[in-house]
Parts: structure tokens; C-alpha cells; sequence
């Protein structure tokens, strides 16, 4: 632990740029009058993103902002462990988790790395600037150690020699794929599955996905950035084959936005200002865009940001044989299979599924094209087998 | 509060109410529960740890500062809660903490301020252990710059915080924080600010430990070596409570006492730290002037001059009272001017009108008690912040409980939020047309400052004030800038056209320390006081008198309650007391007043003014309204111009003179750190 207290070098002054400031004025907002002092965190954390540590005219800024005495906002400062007091390395400030579970796989090993490479003591700038590092409390990724914290993402799986590379990457000004340096997709055993052994949908979890879909991973937040529900909801397939691949971090750069095309749309979507304004850290997209509806009317629905890597809307082709009512004798009653309740077997009727015959009956394109439009409940089919209890029962019809 | 619980406390049944804290039930039961942190009149931080105990059920020992009596369950087939404060899990407890208290405590205590009046040292006698178990290195912190009257040492804090928490809701100025965690954490100041409050002085009796000290006073007495006596401040008009240190003859420090109804337990710096002016620009033997200077002469020489000077005038005699003197002073002076057959005489050197025998027109209504529960408050021409902060601090505490607060007069920092209605009359003037209905049932206060009343039109002013007081239903308070002003006018010392009126065609003039008056060249005067300031240079005689602390005497304070000083030392040299320097001169007149004790003099005085014998009690003033009369223009400002040097004792102060530089320097910053 290192002693918390503001830098002996500090910077003149501090601003935070244009869309920053907006959205720091939003997040003033959030809260009823008189208690603008809540916005004390968010505005530091943002003003950090920007600059990269807290110095002292942010903290005067933020206190004059929120109309707070400045020593409350340093009481803040200096409390929180992710605030940086000092300056961080210019492309990217390491956070290597030491707590016990990446200890025992191995983080001391990363540590001796940090120490050779970057600087033989935490929080202190490497000899060209660009690196700095510290060991932090548990970044909750165990099953994933050991594990390192890198701007906004976690590259894990982690060894001295692969951890050497990640540094070589973000020299050479690129951005490091983060996630599991062994291939895993999240922390599923390393050995590969041993249950639940579907295909995979997505090509990388979440947080992967938004990394490499936006890059900005050690980049400087200058608010410009394209929110989780800009590309959720502003993207459309061409859009998301446009979006820039990760080209190294350009601090002060502009970056492009993703989903300049959407931007227009975002005031007519109610959830689009709620979501900028909490603009969560890139790692909740995935989360988020799954929890969002997918418009399934549309003749082209807008896939979930979080699968873009995937032609995730199956194409009609795939449709199933569909009814517009039951057959003579009414429907079946779907809720036999196990799996189905009274919501999905409603779902299912507005699909156009009524009988057992019809799900006995489908291939797994079709599957894949019903599972698609079964809103909420995806994945249901698979795992509780429709298709084979729809056979059985199909037969214990005809028997009867 | 009819809805109380029944609890038990290590064995006895109470009755508490349900919304007191475990402590506070305690303490009504008579039961000492050890703390640091825990301040009654602060919010409660919970971070000491020592007041734990046990409820009984409880898996763990509580903090009982912050656990309140409604949240204690009871048995389970419906026995009252049960409350342990001596079981062998709240020793144990107390114990621990203890010794954790102590881990990075430095143990100086022969080297500490504090040594002999130290929570800490008290606590860890008796509820500690004798032994730590700890053998690292201990931390140590670096001192802060926190101003002249704060000495710290910051190795020995215990971060209980109460500092901070006073600095923040009491003086409400944020200027004192906890920066860092863990052993990290830290009291500091933001980046090297000095402290800029004026009450910044009580930090250092809140402080559990000698981590803050009183600067001015450091190094210099143990505690157990000073006198001790329970006096009256008068560098204000509240009155405060406090409590005189005295080493022989020399005030050493001064500490407030607990009084709810008049100044909590708070005092401002400049009560506080005037050791230094009562012992500098003494005057200590009586003075003639020849040849147009000052020489030493004899008291008989002395009352001799004036006495003759005196009987040459006959009745054209005038008398002055200053801000600083008793009540006894003022009944002497009047006596001896009424035995010359003169009624010259005067007390209001500020020159606001106030109207002799109306109390509650110089007085008002309102008690100072009466601020805490008010949801509105009117201030007209008062900055109460400078004229009296520690009862500024009570009207923002009203506030912070949700009172709003109007002002009349020049913008300033109040510490908090007002409605600004105006700079000057025409503003006042408004206030008719103002909008009261809304507030007529509720306890509402009308607070009228000296600045207001010291005009052309001061009468026409406070008559306005009243007559808003009246019509929105609200208690009406004068604030009064001197310390012998209400009992002064309780005397009728006054004199048809104020000082003017009073020295219009007078010969000799009897100052009794009235210092903040020019008296034109002219007559003959006799100054009696106990500073050489600006009175004593004009004299023509001086007869060294007793200041505040070195005579007994009653002072009624701007609520009008009546409370006695007591004599925590003797005068310097050959001063004597006012009243008997008065009774001395009128023997040498040859009509020696009719008393030859204080006793005496007082039995007249009660006599003459039955209120005056009630002590601490406050008299009924009948309401009179004021004609109204014509409202001239200009700002309502107040006459308090620089708070450090209100009057001569604080003018004798080097302390004072710093700390009137140091304001004066962030006054002149324009953006001080906001």
C-alpha cells in the first residue's frame, strides 16, 4: 500500500473536454438539488479516464463543480484505491491481482516481470514513460489466474512469458486481444467442457467482444467515444463490418466513433440517454445488450451488440413449417415437454408451433431459427431437448 | 416524549425514550460509558470504538453511540432489552480498543499539553490494560500549519474526527478532512489553508488527545497548577460561560463552560485567547497629566486632581460607561453623577438609538435559546458571523435543521444560506409588503444588529424592525456588540442625544472605559479603565481600574440575562476595583456614596432594580411598540469592523493583531480558496 496522497508534481490546470464536461453536467443532473455532492466519484473517475491519475487541479475542479469543499473531494481521492495519485504510464498502467488465488497460480511471477521491465517499484513511471504498475486487491477474475488488469480490460491466463508479449503488444502501440491468453472463453475448465458442451454462439465473452469492437481499452476517455448502446442499438451489419479493428492506443487521438450513424437516433430512444449518462465501463456490454429487447418484428432484426463476430439472425430460409391456427382437435398441450411453462407455450402458439409433430420435426437450422425468436428463452431448446420429447410424445399420441 | 421503553441496564430498569442512543439512556442512568469520538452536540461518527457494550443476545459487543434504544430487542418471551456496560465481553472490549488506540499513540504524556486533562490518559487508567502487545515501530505524522491558535502534533491523534466534524457543522467552514485509509488516514487541513474560522479555538477542547493544543498557551501550566474560576466573557455580548486559569496573578487560558442556554459549550477565539491582552498595556498606578504628559502620580494625588476638578464643575459633569464594564460600575458612576446633581450621562458609544426604558425595544423578546428551534430568522443589519459567532453558529445549526434565514444588510459569508433582501433601508422598507402569513404560527426570530440602529434614523429603524417582529409574529432580539450595554441601559445611562448630548457644555467628563469615543478637546477628563488605549490618551487623570476578570460584577448579556463575573485574579499594580475607585472619589468630593462593599452596593442595586438579583434568569420585557418615524438611506452594514479588535483588551493582544492581519490578508485575496 502506498502512501495516498497527492502528487509533488502537478499539473497547471485541468479541463475536462467539451463532451466530458457534458457529460459530467448529465451526471450533476442524476442527482436532486443539494446533493450534487453524489457526483463526486463519477466526476473523478471520468476526469481520471481523461488524464489518466488525479492531480490537484481536478481535484479543485470537481469540488467547484459539485460545490464542495475541496478537502471533501480529497478526503475522496485519497481514500479509493482506484484513484491514481500519481502519473500512470503514458500507453498503459498495469494492475497486477495479488490475492491469494492468482498468488497461487502464479502472479508473483508477473510482479518480477512489472519489476524487470517496467520499474522496480509500484506506481512509478517506467524509463520511456509509457508503463507504470501496482499489485491490487482481488479483481474477482480467479478462475482466471493469474491476472492483469490493463485499462479497462483483463487479459488473463496470464505467465511470465505470455504476460512479457502483452507488454511487447502495447509498446509496439497495439492493443492486446484481453481475455484468456490460453484460449479460453471465459472460465470454463482449460481442459475444454465437460458439460453444457453446445456450439458456441459468440466468438469471444463480452467484454473481449467490446475491446476489440471499439479498442479503446488503454485509450484516454474524451467522452466522444460510442456508448454500449450506441453500438446496441445505432448499428446496423454493414455498420458493424465498419467499425474500426483495434489499431493501438492513440491517446489524445480522436477516435472514430463507431456508430456515427447512429448518433442522431440516440435522443428518440428513451433507453439510449439513460444508458449514456451510466455510461458503465466497456464490460458491461455484453450484459447490457443482452438484457435489451431484440425487436423481433423487424424484417431484419438489429442483432445484440455483443455478438457481432456472428451472423446471429438466422435467415428465413431456416424457417420451420409454421401454422397460422391448430389443427383440427385444437393444440397440443406443449406444456408436456419439460422445459415449456404457460409463457413459452404462448410463444410458441404466436410462432406458429401447436403441435409436438411440428417440433419433433425440426432440423437444426431450424432450431437455431426458432431458438433466435424465442425471445428471453434461448438456448431452452438444446438444453432441455425439445426435439426428442416432442418425438416421444408425437408416439405416445399416435399410440393412444 | 411519553412513549418510553423500558430497558435494562447492567441489572436496573429504566425508562428511556426510544429515540435516545444507548449512550445517552446511560448517562441518564447515571451509567459512564468510556468515549472518544461520541460528542453530543456533534453527528455521530462510530469510529472510536470505545463506548462498546453488550446487548445481551447480541452475538458481538455494540458501539452504543450509535445504537439506538428502539433498535435493542428484548427476550424472547418479552422481557424489557437488556444493556451490559461491566460484563467481562465489555471489558474485554474495552480493553482491545484500548490497546489499539494505543498502538500509534507516541506516549509522550510528559512532554504533552494535555498531560492531566487527557481522555485518553483518563481512559486508559481505567479501562485499559498495563501492557501492549505491540512491538513495531509505530507511525509518526507530520505536525500541521494550522494558524496561530492551534498547535498540532499529529502522531498523537486518534482520529476520532470530532475536529473535523466541528470545524464542518459548527463553525461550517469545511476546512479540517480525514485524507487516506487504513494507518494512512490522516486529520489534515486542505494543502497547507490555515484554519479561517473564529471559533477555531474549541477543536483543541474537543481533541481527546494532545494532538491539537491551544498554541498561545503551550508549554506554559500543567492544569493541575491553575486556579480555576467560573466566570462571565465579556469581549461579547452573548455572555458566554467560561471558565479563567489563573497562575497567581496571570491569566493563563480561558475555557468555555457549558451553558445550553447561552453559548452551549462554544466560545469564540477572541474569548478565548485575550491571556495575552489582559497582561499587556496594563494600566497599574494612578496618572496626572502636566505640561500636556502623563506622569505617575500617588492615588491620593490622583483623586485629589479630580476630585477638585470635579467640584469646580458642580453639576456640569458627564459621565460615560464603556463596553466592557459591570453593572456595579455603571450604578456607582450614576450615583456619584446623581450625588453631583448631573444627569450627563451616556453608554451608547456606538451611538445606536435605543430606546431608554423600552427592554423590549433595547432588549427584545427572544432568548438566545428560543434560536434553536426557529424555522425562520429576519436579520437586519447584523453580521452576527463578527459580532458574535459563537451565536451565529446556533442560528446555523437552526438551519441545518431547516431553518431559513433572511438578511437585511450587506451580503457576507454566514457560514450559511440566507435569503438576501437588500443592503439598505429601502430593503427594510420592503419587508412591510413582505409576504408573513405563512410563518405566523410558527417560531420565527427578528434579530436586529447595532449597524442597524447607530443612523440618523436608528430609532425610525428599530421601530420598523419591531413592527415587522409584530406583524409576522416572530420573537425579536437586539444584538448588542458590548458586554455592558443591556445592563447599562437596564440602568437608564443614557442621555438625550447620545455621547453628544451628554458632553454638550459638560467640563469634566468621567470616562469609565468607554474607548471607542472620541472626546473633543475641551473638557477635563477623568478616565477610569484598565488598558492604556484610546481613552487613557485623551485623560487628563487616570485611575487604574480592574478589568473583567479581576472584579466581581454583573453583566447582563444581549438576551438580558443577568449573570455575575467573578474575580479570577487582582489587578495589576495599585488597580482597584471600579466600584471602589467610584466610592474613593466621591469620599474626596466630601458626599461619599452610601455603601462601603460591593455587598452594599449590590443591595442598593437590587433594590433600585429588583430584575438585576435574579441571576441567570432572564426578565420579561413588556412590548412596546416604537412610533414609526422616517427611514433615511443607505446600507444597514454592521458597526463590527474588524472582529479581532472590538475593544481595548483585544487591541492589547499581539495574538489578536495577527489574527486580524491574517483575515484582513484573505480579505484581500479575492478568491480565498473557495
Amino acid at each position: 500500500m502506498s502512501l495516498r496522497r497527492l502528487h509533488h508534481e502537478q499539473p497547471e490546470s485541468f479541463a475536462f473536454t467539451p463532451a466530458n464536461a457534458e457529460w459530467a453536467e448529465r451526471q450533476i443532473a442524476k442527482y436532486p438539488e443539494g446533493r450534487q455532492a453524489s457526483a463526486v466519484i463519477p466526476l473523478l473517475w471520468r476526469a481520471q479516464e481523461q488524464e489518466g491519475w488525479i492531480s490537484r487541479p481536478i481535484v479543485e475542479t470537481v469540488a467547484r463543480m459539485l460545490g464542495m469543499a475541496e478537502i471533501r473531494v480529497l478526503e475522496v481521492a485519497t481514500f479509493y484505491f482506484m484513484f491514481q495519485l500519481r502519473p500512470v504510464g503514458s500507453v498503459a498502467h498495469v494492475q497486477i491481482c495479488g490475492t491469494t488465488p492468482c498468488m497461487l497460480c502464479g502472479s508473483e511471477a508477473l510482479v518480477e516481470v512489472c519489476k524487470s521491465r517496467i520499474a522496480a517499484k509500484p506506481h512509478t513511471l517506467s524509463a520511456d514513460g509509457k508503463f507504470s504498475w501496482e499489485e491490487v486487491e482481488c479483481l474477482g477474475a480467479c478462475s482466471n489466474a493469474p491476472m492483469a488488469q490493463i485499462g479497462k480490460d483483463y487479459y488473463e491466463d496470464l505467465d511470465a512469458a505470455s504476460f512479457g508479449k502483452l507488454l511487447d503488444a502495447f509498446a509496439r502501440g497495439e492493443v492486446p486481444r484481453p481475455g484468456s491468453a490460453k484460449g479460453r472463453f471465459a472460465s470454463e475448465p482449460v481442459s475444454g467442457l465437460t458439460s453444457l458442451d453446445v456450439p458456441k454462439v459468440h466468438e469471444s465473452n463480452g467484454s473481449v467482444t467490446l475491446a476489440t469492437e471499439i479498442g479503446d481499452t488503454v485509450k484516454r476517455i474524451d467522452g466522444t467515444e460510442p456508448t454500449a448502446s450506441d453500438l446496441a442499438l445505432g448499428r446496423s451489419a454493414g455498420a458493424a463490418e465498419a467499425a474500426p479493428q483495434p489499431e493501438g492506443p492513440a491517446p489524445g487521438e480522436e477516435p472514430a466513433p463507431v456508430a456515427a450513424d447512429g448518433e442522431p437516433d440516440r435522443p428518440e430512444t428513451p433507453a439510449t440517454e439513460a444508458e449514456t449518462i451510466g455510461r458503465p465501463e466497456g464490460t458491461d456490454l455484453a450484459e447490457e445488450a443482452g438484457a435489451e429487447p431484440v425487436e423481433t418484428g423487424d424484417a431484419a432484426p438489429a442483432p445484440a451488440a455483443a455478438e457481432p463476430a456472428e451472423p446471429v439472425a438466422p435467415s428465413d430460409e431456416d424457417k420451420p413449417e409454421l401454422l397460422a391456427d391448430a389443427r383440427d382437435g385444437g393444440p397440443d398441450d406443449l406444456q408436456k415437454i419439460k422445459g415449456i411453462g404457460p409463457k413459452l407455450e404462448s410463444l410458441l402458439h404466436r410462432l406458429g408451433v401447436y403441435h409436438f409433430d411440428q417440433i419433433a420435426s425440426w432440423s437444426d437450422r431450424e432450431i437455431a431459427w426458432v431458438d433466435y425468436h424465442l425471445e428471453g428463452f434461448n438456448g431452452r431448446i438444446l438444453r432441455d431437448d425439445w426435439v426428442a420429447q416432442a418425438k416421444a410424445l408425437t408416439a405416445d399420441k399416435g399410440d393412444s | 416524549m411519553s412513549d418510553l421503553r423500558t430497558i435494562i441496564i447492567d441489572g436496573r430498569e429504566i425508562e428511556a425514550d426510544p429515540n435516545l442512543t444507548v449512550i445517552q439512556a446511560c448517562e441518564q442512568a447515571g451509567i459512564e460509558i468510556p468515549r472518544f469520538c461520541y460528542h453530543e452536540r456533534l453527528s455521530i461518527a462510530g469510529n472510536c470504538r470505545m463506548c462498546l457494550v453488550e446487548p445481551v443476545g447480541a452475538p458481538k459487543p455494540a458501539a452504543s453511540c450509535h445504537l439506538m434504544v428502539r433498535d435493542l430487542r428484548g427476550g424472547r418471551n418479552g422481557e424489557p432489552p437488556e444493556v451490559r456496560t461491566n460484563s467481562p465481553m465489555v471489558k474485554k472490549a474495552r480493553e482491545g480498543v484500548m490497546e489499539f488506540l494505543l498502538i500509534n499513540h507516541p506516549l509522550d504524556c510528559p512532554i504533552c499539553d494535555q498531560g492531566g486533562e487527557c481522555d485518553l490518559q483518563d481512559q486508559a487508567m481505567a479501562y485499559g490494560v498495563d501492557f501492549s502487545r505491540y512491538r513495531e515501530p509505530k507511525r509518526a505524522v507530520e505536525d500541521l500549519h494550522l494558524g496561530p491558535l492551534v498547535e498540532t502534533h499529529m502522531t498523537r491523534c486518534i482520529s476520532c474526527t470530532r475536529c473535523v466534524r466541528f470545524i464542518t457543522e459548527v463553525a461550517g467552514v469545511s476546512e479540517l478532512g480525514q485524507i487516506g485509509r487504513g494507518e494512512d488516514a490522516e486529520i489534515t487541513n486542505y494543502l497547507g489553508e490555515i484554519l479561517k474560522s473564529e471559533m477555531q479555538g474549541n477543536i483543541v477542547d474537543l481533541c481527546p488527545v494532545g494532538a491539537l493544543t491551544n498554541k498561545p498557551y503551550s508549554f506554559s501550566a500543567r492544569p493541575w497548577e491553575l486556579t480555576k474560576t467560573q466566570t462571565i466573557d465579556a469581549m461579547d455580548a452573548l455572555g458566554a460561560n467560561i471558565r479563567v486559569d489563573t497562575r497567581g496573578r496571570a491569566v493563563m487560558r480561558v475555557l468555555p463552560r457549558n451553558h445550553d442556554g447561552v453559548n452551549e459549550e462554544w466560545i469564540a477565539d477572541r474569548t478565548r485567547h485575550v491571556a495575552d491582552g489582559l497582561a499587556r498595556q496594563r494600566l497599574d498606578k494612578p496618572y496626572i497629566r502636566e505640561n500636556g504628559k502623563l506622569r505617575p502620580a500617588s492615588w491620593a494625588e490622583a483623586l485629589e486632581l479630580a476630585a477638585e476638578r470635579i467640584g469646580a464643575a458642580g453639576d456640569k459633569v458627564a459621565g460615560l460607561a464603556g463596553d466592557l464594564v459591570s453593572v456595579e460600575a455603571v450604578h456607582a458612576l450614576k450615583s456619584l453623577l446623581a450625588g453631583l446633581g448631573s444627569a450627563r450621562h451616556e453608554c451608547r458609544q456606538d451611538g445606536a438609538q435605543l430606546p431608554a426604558g423600552n427592554r423590549s425595544a433595547y432588549v427584545g423578546t427572544a432568548r438566545i435559546e428560543d434560536l434553536d428551534g426557529a424555522t425562520h430568522f429576519m436579520l437586519i443589519g447584523t453580521n452576527p458571523r463578527i459580532e458574535a459567532p459563537v451565536l451565529n453558529a446556533r442560528i446555523r445549526k437552526a438551519w441545518l435543521a431547516g431553518a431559513k434565514v433572511g438578511l437585511v444588510g450587506p451580503a457576507v459569508d454566514l457560514t450559511y444560506d440566507y435569503h438576501h433582501y437588500g443592503d439598505d433601508r429601502a430593503a427594510l422598507a420592503s419587508l412591510e409588503s413582505a409576504k408573513v402569513e405563512d410563518v405566523l404560527d410558527k417560531p420565527t426570530v427578528v434579530i436586529v444588529g447595532q449597524g442597524a440602529l447607530t443612523g440618523a434614523d436608528g430609532a425610525a429603524v428599530l421601530a420598523r424592525a419591531m413592527a415587522f417582529a409584530e406583524r409576522s409574529n416572530s420573537k425579536f432580539l437586539v444584538l448588542h456588540t458590548a458586554a455592558a450595554r443591556v445592563g447599562a441601559m437596564d440602568l437608564g445611562f443614557v442621555h438625550e442625544g447620545g455621547i453628544a448630548g451628554a458632553l454638550d457644555g459638560a467640563e469634566v467628563v468621567l470616562n469609565l472605559g468607554a474607548d471607542e469615543t472620541e472626546i473633543a478637546a475641551g473638557p477635563f477628563v477623568i478616565y477610569q479603565g484598565h488598558h492604556g488605549d484610546r481613552g487613557a490618551h485623551r485623560a487628563d487623570v487616570i485611575l487604574p481600574g480592574a478589568a473583567y476578570t479581576e472584579q466581581s460584577g454583573l453583566y447582563v448579556n444581549t438576551e438580558g440575562r443577568v449573570q455575575m463575573a467573578m474575580r479570577a485574579g487582582f489587578p495589576p499594580g495599585e488597580a482597584k476595583e471600579d466600584w471602589a475607585i467610584l466610592r474613593a472619589l466621591s469620599g474626596r468630593l466630601g458626599s461619599a456614596l452610601p455603601f462601603d462593599s460591593l455587598d452594599q452596593l449590590r443591595s442598593q442595586l437590587f433594590e433600585a432594580h429588583p430584575h438585576l438579583a435574579e441571576l441567570d434568569t432572564i426578565a420579561e420585557a413588556e412590548w412596546q411598540p416604537l412610533p414609526a418615524g422616517e427611514l433615511g438611506a443607505g446600507a444597514l452594514a454592521s458597526t463590527v469592523a474588524d472582529h479581532y479588535l472590538v475593544n481595548p483588551v483585544l487591541r492589547a493582544s499581539p495574538l489578536m493583531a495577527e489574527l486580524s492581519r491574517l483575515a484582513a490578508e484573505r480579505a484581500a485575496r479575492p478568491l480565498a480558496a473557495e
